[in-house]
């Protein structure tokens, strides 16, 4: 694409897409872009939302998006689905709910698959958000399926973390708690119309009251994303962790803790991608077979083939 | 059903078959495939005999054509005394074209009428609604206001047929549209036969054609019960359907469970709200598929029966019989259609339709040859109408009721059907009722469960399905099939400009004000309904108020 | 190309049977690709932009009711429009051989009728994708 990065800053939805493509599948060609547009970024406020399957958290970033977009705010949405480890092929189904604002002017909204990337984000998650902040978003929701502590690397990227919850988890609330009360910056009660919702809400007050040390403590609202109830609360309660972050100057710490991550992050894919791509210039297989055959150990098959690559 | 001293008798003779017959010769004879089984995945032993049935008591779980719990039927004497109602599902482009098929139909021996209609109208938009565009017409009659509706049936006397109208989300719409035409004709809506579809929630999990979220559409559904018990007491409120659920490749078993569970929900909405059990149930009626399987099919009819009386009696304590009877449509399964070999779909068309008539279905569709290709031409229509006729005059299954009555095989299929069935309402019962399980999207994964494996054992070679995967042949497509003209949709805009210029827009004004209202409020929506039909109201002007009010649904997509 | 091939399944126009879709949605990942569903109702501008954003390599689109002729030429010309037309756009379900030459003119690669095992579809995209990033 010619121009692609005056197209990127402008917004343009087409130059976002080839760039993210870039950084999940030829990394170089992303950074080269990000090195020269990064003084542009870091004006987006990143929230994630997160909970189990079928809580509804699509539908409730969608109505968070339309809501915001109603006052003039543009939205990148990241929709992390999981990769099957099987097939190295996923359903990325999150888009669907979603689809009425697709086509807002204001809106982008990305697909994107694990692809065996551990911690519950997917492969170039940090680039792509740091691509939308360069494309000038106000916000971007970074939405992954959470179910307990495997998933927790959404906290390193967000500013704030929303914990979607439904009722009818039943009991899996409070076998999930450990999981999920860390991560928590607000919890949503969703479909707070359904039956049983109120002790969901009780359960999730008694477990945070608990947690004493804290100085935030996680809100708790209720939220009927299908009907668009609780959404401008919800807003308000994002918008109030924001304050007490840049008050107590939590703020910073955060961003300078994402950018830590966000290095460490690069170089581990490098590491990998150099690593590995010596390992299929040497024959894996032929040598692997001597460890079958047991004439060398694993690790010393690995030690000699980490020591190849940095030569 | 034998005794203890002959059972013994036949058990042990059937041991020594085994040894002295079946071993042997599978020794040098080995059978076709390691598994067989059913549809269903239900195991199909070597052979059946007495002893299979021997725990099944006759007067209890068979019993009489008739008589509780109808496994054989609910007439007593079925086809003896009249052959079920033979229904072709018909009607594509205009009103004027879909009137001439129906004439046509009407004059070749066909008794009753079944009207498809587009898209656009089974979702609520009048034909100039952008989200109409390419559709209009299609795969049904265009219908955008009463005006249409004098036409389709210009000519035929509504005292006269049946007709059934596979009308979901907008049923009691049209169903409005069609007791006005009636008025017009001078015939009074207590004299009306017939039946609209009125099953939301297989389109929530099948077939697609939803509009309001479960709530309003549960509300919709039992002002309709409610209304025709007292104004229109021969109409058949609800058609519950499996045919689509089978047709998204949910399994026999499965078919008959969530069509089973989808029936319960709507029982229990309409006892809800304040019906009595055996003022609706009676008009209550069924829609199921017939596949190739056929002594599955058939023991899945029979099961059916025997367990909707079950569930009205024990569960629902109705004490009228018609409430318990299980009257129901049957069309031969369009998935089974293959676009290769097009000719062959008329023999399982046959071997379909047989199950119908074997499992004493009330009325039946046959599908027509061309239609994994198209739409059907006339000559395909007729051929398919024809095998219904050939069954009912030449093939001697309807000379006596349920004549597969008493096969050890039949009699087996059709208890394990029941078992596994009652199985599957049991775990929909724990999860909420039908409803429920539908929002948690536990029926469509099932479906789609069933679906994907299917798929795979056609790739596989597993399941054959001749003329596709096996015994191919080089062919040329297939010429002369049915077109819609693509100026239908040009035409039905020009008739809804010209029914808003004649028609008195005041009062449209004021009845669709009234209905909003009524909407917003705890009333039956029928005569509100009726009363901006007849204002010539179009059908989606109708359906905006009732979005305006109660909101669209949104898809469940589980993958 | 080592990247999984990123496929947008799509539903253009009223139709509700998805069986299709789904099943092809399934194989496809089950072959290794990245699906994204739009699930039913869809305008032909929203299957446009969604294939836009999600930059995907190919678009398979399922339609049974007939009105193929008018809502897949939109899509692909809406794509061309946006530049994107390198994106291979398929096409599957109940439609007449006598439609395909007027399909292809308008930027269908290839369609698929009743009976075609995913696997063909799968073969057929693996072969066909091909575009420039």
């Amino acid at each position: 694409m010619e121009n692609l990065e005056e197209l990127l800053i402008k917004g343009d939805k087409r130059a976002i897409a080839r760039t993210i493509t870039y950084a999940e599948n030829y990394e170089d060609k992303a950074k080269e872009i990000i090195k020269k547009l990064y003084e542009r970024s870091g004006n987006a406020y990143i929230v994630g939302i997160t909970g189990p399957p079928g809580v509804g958290k699509s539908t409730l970033t969608d109505k968070l998006i339309k809501n915001l977009v109603d006052v003039g705010k543009k939205i990148g949405v990241i929709a992390v689905d999981p990769t099957s480890p099987f097939t190295g092929g996923s359903i990325l189904g999150d888009r669907i709910r979603m689809q009425d604002l697709s086509q807002h002017p204001n809106v982008y909204i990305r697909s994107m698959g694990t692809r065996g990337h551990l911690g519950g984000l997917s492969k170039g998650t940090y680039m792509a958000a740091r691509i939308l902040d360069i494309a000038g978003m106000d916000y971007i929701f970074i939405e992954t399926v959470g179910v307990g502590q495997s998933e927790i690397d959404i906290v390193k990227i967000a500013d704030t973390v929303v914990m979607v919850l439904a009722p009818g988890l039943g009991d899996d609330v409070q076998a999930i708690k450990a999981g999920i009360m860390e991560i928590g910056d607000i919890f949503v009660v969703n479909k707070c119309d359904k039956e049983g919702a109120d002790k969901t809400v009780v359960e999730l007050n008694m477990m945070l009251d608990l947690d004493e040390k804290k100085d935030w403590r996680p809100p708790v609202v209720k939220v009927a994303a299908q009907e668009n109830k609780g959404i401008d609360e919800l807003i308000d309660k994002i918008d109030g962790h924001k304050s007490y972050l840049i008050e107590s100057g939590t703020f910073q710490e955060r961003r300078i803790e994402r950018l830590k991550m966000e290095i460490i992050e690069s170089i581990k894919n490098r590491l990998m991608k150099d690593i590995f791509d010596k390992i299929q210039e040497k024959e894996f297989s032929s040598m692997l077979q001597q460890v079958i055959d047991k004439k060398i150990d694993p690790y010393t098959f690995a030690d000699e083939l980490y020591k190849d690559a940095f030569n | 059903m034998v005794d203890k001293e002959e059972l013994e008798k036949i058990k042990r003779k059937k041991e020594e078959w085994e040894v002295n017959q079946r071993q042997k010769l599978l020794t040098k004879f080995p059978e076709r495939k390691k598994d067989f089984k059913t549809s269903s995945g239900i195991e199909i032993k070597e052979i059946y005999t007495p002893y299979d049935i021997s725990d099944i008591d006759y007067l209890e779980k068979i019993g009489f054509p008739g008589e509780y719990p109808y496994t054989r039927g609910v007439q007593p004497t079925m086809y003896r005394g009249k052959f079920w109602t033979m229904r072709q599902y018909a009607g594509f482009g205009t009103a004027e074209e879909s009137n001439k098929r129906f004439k046509y139909l009407l004059s070749q021996g066909q008794t009753g009428l079944s009207v498809a209609f587009d898209l656009p109208t089974q979702i609520g938009y009048d034909s100039d609604h952008p989200m109409a565009e390419g559709e209009v017409g299609k795969v049904g009659v265009a219908i955008d206001s009463l005006y249409d509706m004098e036409i389709l049936f210009d000519g035929i006397p509504l005292d006269k047929v049946s007709t059934s109208m596979t009308i979901n989300a907008p049923a009691a719409i049209l169903l409005a549209m069609y007791i006005a035409v009636a008025e017009k004709q001078g015939v009074t809506p207590d004299k009306l036969n017939g039946t609209i579809q009125n099953d939301i929630l297989k389109e929530y999990v099948a077939r697609g054609t939803y509009i309001f979220p479960t709530g309003p559409s549960m509300r919709l559904i039992t002002n309709i019960f409610e209304y025709c018990s007292k104004y229109v007491p021969k109409w058949n409120t609800i058609s519950i359907s499996g045919y689509h659920i089978r047709e998204a490749g949910a399994t026999a078993v499965q078919e008959v469970a969530f069509t089973l569970a989808n029936g319960i929900a709507y029982v229990e909405a309409a006892i809800k709200a304040g019906l009595d059990v055996d003022e609706f149930a009676p008009r209550l009626s069924f829609f199921f598929n017939a596949h190739n399987d056929l002594f599955e099919e058939v023991a899945k009819f029979r099961a059916a029966r025997r367990m909707w009386a079950k569930i009205m009696k024990e569960r629902f304590n109705a004490k009228d019989p018609r409430s318990m009877m299980m009257r129901f449509h049957t069309q031969t399964a369009g998935s089974t259609l293959t676009a290769q070999q097009p000719d062959n779909n008329i023999v399982r068309v046959t071997i379909q339709a047989l199950a119908a008539v074997l499992g004493g279905t009330q009325s039946l569709h046959t599908n027509s040859r061309d239609e994994a290709l198209a739409l059907p031409t006339e000559d395909s229509a007729r051929i398919a109408l024809r095998t219904q006729q050939i069954i009912a005059y030449e093939s001697g299954a309807c000379e006596t009721p349920d004549p597969l009555a008493g096969s050890y095989y039949v009699e087996k299929l059709t208890d394990e059907i029941e078992k596994r069935a009652f199985e599957y309402i049991k775990k929909i019962d724990e999860l909420g009722g039908a409803a429920r399980a539908i929002d948690l999207g536990y029926i469509q994964k099932e479906i789609q469960e069933s679906a994907y494996r299917y798929q795979k054992e056609i790739e596989s070679g597993e399941r054959v399905i001749v003329g596709l995967n096996k015994f191919q042949i080089e062919e040329e497509p297939p010429k002369g099939l049915l077109k819609v003209d693509p100026a239908v949709e040009e035409l039905q805009k020009q008739k809804i400009a010209k029914v808003k210029e004649m028609r008195n827009n005041a009062s449209v004004k004021k009845t669709l004000e009234a209905l909003k209202k009524a909407a917003e409020g705890d009333d039956n929506l029928m005569p509100w309904i009726l009363d901006a039909v007849r204002e010539y109201a179009t059908l989606g002007e109708i359906t905006d108020v009732l979005r305006s009010v109660f909101g669209e649904y949104q898809q469940q997509i589980i993958l | 190309m080592d990247r999984p091939i990123r496929v947008l399944v799509a539903k253009p126009g009223l139709d509700g049977h998805d069986r299709g879709a789904k099943v092809i949605a399934r194989a496809l990942r089950d072959a290794g690709m990245e699906v994204i569903y739009t699930g039913l109702r869809q305008t032909p501008e929203q299957i446009a932009e969604a294939a836009i954003q999600e930059d995907v390599d190919v678009v398979a689109l399922s339609i049974l009711s007939g009105a193929h002729n008018t809502l897949f030429p939109k899509i692909t010309k809406l794509l061309k429009e946006r530049g994107a037309d390198d994106i291979l756009v398929i096409g599957g379900g109940i439609i007449p051989e006598e439609d395909m030459p007027f399909l292809k003119e308008n930027g269908i690669a290839e369609i698929f009728t009743p009976g075609t095992p995913t696997s063909a579809v799968i073969e057929y995209i693996k072969q066909h994708v091909n575009r420039a990033v």
